[in-house]
């Protein structure tokens, strides 16, 4: 098991001699796709050959794949659309060796925690990158129209260009209305929950009534909200808040009664009363669950926020510029307001997630790493 | 005495006193706070009415009026529930003024991403699960790909594939795909490894390949999760077609009645609208559980 048949590099050697073949025999198409080839070429070999340690052949390969994808990106300026059937075997057997690579990384295993860290970020970097490469390679070498799907590098073009509207529109959106409404429907969702673990009969009626909640489409409120709370920002806040409520709600509750009986029974020999016992046990017990609330609802905040945005806005917001844009054909426009907001939404939860690292430490879940 | 503490601490387990008396009281509570919130919403406007016209309603005559607005800020339950009957039962189905249609219309698109969906994530989780390449770098991407506030796009795409000509039901599907092939996914995933270790240890003693540890092992315990996690799927892939309906191309369905309702600010029709959309997610919700019910039966499985 120690170095399985890599047939990635052999798969890729296949494709990119064919890719030669081919390229002679028709003369060679609009771009000049030789040292893509050649690059990949080598690449195989050496990683077939010399790749002693995991380490060496992920290195090889990752040099060879990304080389061969940025010579083939650059070769293609001034001919898009003119891409040959070479042009996309170089591209798969690019793809392949950085495949190779990944799985070569996967297979370290790291003695130090810091490597298995680091490993653990550029795995799915590497993969995210040849997304973006392929989508790069395939749109430009294909000639899709810019209607349909832009290049990345448009889309990044695009979101320099117009960083201070894009600043407007993330001011607007998350900034007001998804923080307000998150934390005001965070907040009150936690108060229902502990309410309804006091009183029983209060939790055996909302609690079916939550569960069903999560079924229904409540996104459907956005335009009762606009018209209650006007164009502004705060009709976005409502529609926030009465999604985030019942994740929160319903998670609190399965929290609260998430201590254990041994736990609880050593509370009650303290003779502890109900309040000592809800602050010192079972809620720092239901943290994990309500951290769950918390970052199931911070993605749902921001999907409120924008759609709401669909049914009405003053001239500025995130939703309210993607929907414009889409009209006007500003296809790339709306990607770079995607891609913001993909960014939000990520930066977003992993606050959360890191708030609950600091707050649940001593859960198995962190603890074990 | 005893009968109402026995009521308040829950102490009896008749499902009647336990369940559907509680619900029903919350119900209950609800539907007069809607009422008593539809006159509070509807007061002051009724009231510049009233004014005008010259009248003084009595109490009972305002709170009558308020329920019984053309276009109330806030329509009083009964308005609600007289428009969702007359729009569903004394319309014909198939005809634009009827829910059913239009309940229709996005059912199918929800049913078709839907299938594909859990599909795509059935397809993925098997793949993380059996290679550990595509489980270290595709895995996060996965996660990742639910903090995108991916609804956004929805208008695009919409309004992308109709510029190539592609219409109705595919691009509305698409979007459900997209929200429900993730929770499918994670589902999965965590039901293919929930087989213990000694049973894949029983297994190897059996010589078994991969291929045969999977469909007799990891697939049958796999099939708790994926049910549970295809709830959620169908869900939010209703979600998504209800908001793919909203750009300018739909004309039919949940959402574009939501949309046609917010423009004329006909708030009966819309809140009707959300009556059915609810029940559409309820339908659906059953209907995996009911699948779920059948194939457990014809596992031999107990009910638990």
């Amino acid at each position: 098991m120690s170095r399985p048949f890599a047939w990635q590099m052999a798969a890729a050697l296949v494709l990119v001699l064919g890719g030669m073949a081919l390229e002679t025999m028709q003369g060679g198409t609009a771009a000049n796709i030789w040292p893509a080839l050649g690059l990949v070429l080598v690449a195989a070999i050496a990683g077939s050959l010399f790749a002693t340690a995991p380490l060496i052949e992920a290195g090889i390969a990752f040099i060879g794949a990304h080389g061969a994808a940025w010579l083939l990106i650059s070769g293609i300026a001034g001919h898009e659309g003119n891409a040959g059937p070479s042009f996309y075997l170089a591209l798969v057997g690019a793809w392949l060796l950085a495949w190779r690579c990944v799985t070569a990384l996967s297979a370290i295993k790291p003695a130090s925690r810091q490597a298995a860290a680091a490993l653990g970020l550029i795995i799915p970097v590497i993969f995210g990158v040849w997304i973006l490469i392929l989508w790069e390679a395939i749109v430009r070498g294909a000639g899709i129209p810019f209607l349909l799907l832009p290049a990345p590098s448009a889309i990044g073009a695009r979101i320099v260009s117009s960083a201070s509207i894009l600043a407007a529109d993330v001011n607007q959106t998350v900034f007001k209305a998804v923080l307000a409404g998150y934390a005001i429907g965070c907040i009150s969702g936690f108060a229902a929950a502990v309410a309804a673990d006091r009183f029983i009969f209060l939790r055996r009626g909302l609690l079916p009534i939550g569960n069903m909640a999560a079924a229904l489409p409540i996104i459907g409120v956005a335009p009762i909200m606009v018209m209650w709370f006007g164009f502004g920002w705060e009709s976005k806040a409502a529609v926030v808040v009465v999604m985030t409520f019942f994740p929160m709600l319903v998670n609190t509750v399965a929290g609260l009664s998430s201590a254990g009986h041994m736990e609880r029974d050593l509370m009650r020999t303290y003779a502890s009363g109900y309040w000592q016992m809800l602050f010192k046990l079972r809620l720092p017990a239901a943290m994990p669950f309500i951290f769950n609330a918390l970052k199931i609802n911070s993605t749902l905040a921001l999907i409120g926020a924008i759609v709401a945005e669909f049914f009405g806005t003053p001239v500025v917001g995130m939703g309210f510029r993607i929907s414009t844009e889409v009209g006007r054909m500003n296809i790339d426009m709306v990607w770079a307001e995607i891609a913001v907001a993909a960014v939000a939404g990520s930066v977003f939860y992993g606050g959360v997630a890191l708030l609950e690292r600091a707050v649940t430490f001593w859960h198995p879940s962190i603890r074990g790493g | 005495m005893q009968f109402v503490k026995k009521f308040w601490t829950g102490a009896s387990m008749d499902p009647l006193r336990s369940k559907i008396v509680p619900v029903l009281t919350i119900l209950g509570i609800m539907i007069v706070a809607w009422y008593a919130f539809a006159v509070v919403l509807n007061g002051p406007f009724q009231r510049d009415l009233d004014r005008r016209a010259g009248r003084s309603p009595g109490l009972a005559g305002f709170l009558v009026e308020t329920w019984s607005q053309p276009k109330p800020t806030l329509p009083a339950p009964h308005q609600v529930a007289q428009n969702f009957f007359n729009t569903t039962f004394m319309v014909k189905p198939w005809s634009r003024r009827s829910l059913v249609y239009h309940s229709w219309v996005t059912l199918s698109s929800t049913f078709v991403g839907f299938v594909f969906g859990a599909m795509l994530g059935i397809l993925i989780a098997v793949g993380i699960v059996h290679f550990t390449s595509l489980d270290r770098s595709l895995m996060p991407w996965i996660i990742t790909s639910q903090t995108i506030p991916i609804l956004a796009i929805a208008p695009m795409v919409v309004v992308v594939f109709a510029s190539i000509g592609i219409t109705g039901l595919i691009p509305k599907a698409l979007i459900s795909t997209y929200l429900s092939f993730f929770p499918v996914a994670v589902g999965m995933v965590k039901g293919l490894r929930s087989p213990e270790l000694m049973h894949l240890d029983l297994m190897r003693t059996y010589n078994a390949t991969a291929s045969q540890v999977f469909w007799k092992l990891r697939l049958p315990a796999s099939l708790p999760f994926l049910f549970a996690s295809m709830k959620v799927g169908v869900a939010a892939s209703l979600v998504g077609a209800i908001v793919a309906e909203l750009p300018t191309g739909a004309v039919a369905g949940i959402g574009a009645k939501l949309l046609a309702g917010s423009y004329y600010s006909q708030t009966i029709e819309i809140w009707a609208a959300l009556v059915a959309g609810s029940l559409v997610a309820v339908v659906l919700v059953m209907l995996v559980g009911l699948a779920e019910r059948i194939t457990g039966r014809a596992m031999g499985g107990r009910p638990a």
